[in-house]
């Protein structure tokens, strides 16, 4: 079993997360609760529904853009953007 | 990558898991599609396996889950099951042609980074079990970061092991609120309050259907002993009218109200220093893979729309059957003995096995119709919003101009209102907003009915889908 914590980026900056966790835990628990600005209003939103309904929480990773945080497991090396 | 199957199982949740064990118990070859890594669905949701074994901590029907997967297990291991994660089904089609198999099932990966590489699934049978999500019903501030839904916030501590905040409030109405709080409380979070707009004294005419679930009023007991333990301070007849920013949820302002959900004017009170809100107004059920099948569908007692089954859980399209939420919402005891039901049935449609524990099913059944009458959406919901309140997320609409598209341009329906204000057009597809633009669409004090809602779950794809995977169709 893999235990070890990973280091993902976020923006640019380095991010621990437990091993397992999924992207949308690892910002939220290092108290980062907005990721990105919706189109019209360009109002702040991160987690919402938690669960892959809402799609409130699209970040983009190693370049695929509007992926679901609340799903993706955060991996070692992974790196993430706001939009 | 092509799986035929004399079953198909989509989802692997309480249901989803029953059925798929039912029907490869039955002698059926079955295929799974589920978006999860793991089995489990919402319910049994759990940190990945492959970095923590689970225990079971914080979780109910553990052992029930443990006996199914087991079996689900062995299931594969002999060749009966064939598992494919990751997955969710973007196009569930009916072929019709005589010699091939009934259903065909599109799929495309959860997750783009998890490299699940999408499957077509066709088989001669289908028992859909898709789950649901939490229903919302918006207040102004409900948009900003912060706020989620309760079963989110469960979600998220149940897979995650570790809390999307310090200082949390849970509003909404249900028993499902206090599992949702008594999670917080035990993984070290501070609840503040826990409001519910109904009052106990509404499950009063329901004493009977209670009481033929006991094991509800145990698990009952089990959370107000939580409560005490924690003082998580359980307010009945109460709401949350406005979540506080600027930016993030910084607070709530709460009021009282009477039984129809009206504000009780010098109730208000206001909640600093919290970070987290939790809404939950009970269950959405995942509608739009039997809606696309065009199965039969009825409101059930707590507005949602549902498909219609028969004893052996078959829908009005032969052999599509439903188990789970989306035959209404009734928790996960229920949804269990409906999988096993369906999945049996599924395997052998053509014999007339009666199905196991008929009697348990309806006791299920009467307890969830008490509860969705004890625990309703208030009457007077609507009043709450501003015509600046936010109602879809996605595209950024408000109650005003859902409204305004109600009165002067006579939209009334979940679908045009979304034709002419965009509420429900975005990412989501109407899946959070749906239930409350139609609200907003019957009127005050109404609720859409069943055409309205399944207007909302007709969706040409079930999922966002790649372009390339759409040209890479062969037919």
């Amino acid at each position: 079993m893999t235990t070890q914590p990973v280091t993902i980026s976020f923006d640019g900056r380095p991010l621990t997360a437990a091993a397992g966790q999924s992207v949308g835990a690892a910002l939220a628990s290092q108290g980062i609760t907005a990721w990105r600005s919706t189109r019209k209003g360009g109002k702040p939103r991160g987690l919402f529904c938690g669960i892959g309904v809402c799609f409130d929480c699209l970040v983009t990773v190693d370049g695929e853009p509007n992926q679901r945080a609340c799903l993706v497991e955060a991996c070692e090396g992974m790196e993430v953007e706001g939009s | 990558m092509s799986v035929t199957a004399d079953v198909a199982v989509v989802g692997v949740g309480p249901a989803g898991l029953a059925a798929a064990v039912a029907a490869a118990e039955a002698g059926a070859r079955v295929a799974v599609v589920d978006a999860g890594n793991q089995p489990g669905g919402q319910f049994w949701r759990h940190a990945p396996e492959s970095v923590r074994e689970a225990d079971g901590h914080g979780h109910h029907g553990w052992s029930t889950y443990l006996d199914l997967r087991a079996r689900f297990d062995a299931a594969r291991g002999a060749g009966r099951i064939t598992y494919l994660p990751g997955l969710q089904v973007w196009m569930a089609e009916r072929t019709g042609l005589p010699g091939s198999a009934e259903f065909v099932l599109r799929t495309t990966a959860a997750v783009a980074s998890s490299g699940a590489a999408p499957a077509t699934v066709a088989a001669d049978r289908l028992v859909l079990c898709p789950g649901g999500y939490d229903r919302q019903l918006p207040v102004p501030g409900w948009e900003l970061p912060g706020v989620m839904a309760a079963g989110g916030i469960q979600a998220f501590i149940k897979a995650n092991g570790v809390l999307p905040g310090k200082r949390f409030v849970i509003a909404g109405t249900g028993p499902f609120l206090l599992p949702v709080a008594a999670g917080i409380a035990e993984a070290g979070g501070k609840v503040l309050a826990v409001l519910e707009s109904s009052s106990p004294s509404a499950w009063l005419p329901h004493l009977g259907a209670a009481t033929g679930v006991p094991e509800k009023a145990l698990e009952g007991a089990e959370y107000a002993a939580v409560f005490a333990k924690h003082r998580i301070p359980y307010r009945t007849r109460s709401i949350v009218t406005e979540v506080l920013g600027p930016d993030k949820a910084e607070g709530v302002r709460t009021a009282k109200v009477d039984a129809d959900g009206r504000v009780r004017p010098g109730t208000e009170r206001e909640y600093a220093d919290v970070d987290v809100v939790g809404f939950g107004w009970g269950f959405t059920p995942q509608m739009e893979l039997p809606v696309a099948l065009g199965v039969e569908t009825r409101l059930d007692a707590d507005g949602s729309l549902v498909g219609v089954v028969d004893e052996r859980q078959q829908s009005s399209v032969p052999g599509l059957y439903l188990a789970g939420e989306v035959t209404g919402v009734g928790g996960a005891t229920l949804a269990v003995l409906e999988g096993l039901a369906a999945g049996a049935a599924a395997a052998r449609p053509d014999s007339h096995v009666p199905v196991k524990q008929p009697a348990a099913i309806a006791r299920h059944r009467r307890f969830a119709r008490a509860m969705h009458h004890a625990h309703p959406v208030p009457a007077a919901w609507q009043d709450w919003l501003t015509p600046d309140t936010t109602v879809c997320r996605c595209e950024e609409v408000t109650a005003g101009e859902i409204t305004e598209a109600r009165d002067s341009l006579g939209a009334r329906d979940i679908r045009s209102l979304k034709s002419f204000t965009r509420a429900g057009m975005g990412w989501c597809q109407g899946r959070v907003c749906g239930f409350a633009a139609g609200c907003l669409g019957a009127g005050p004090g109404e609720m859409p009915d069943a055409g309205s809602l399944a207007s909302s779950a007709k969706r040409p794809l079930a999922a966002p889908v790649g372009i390339g995977e759409l040209a890479a169709l062969d037919n």
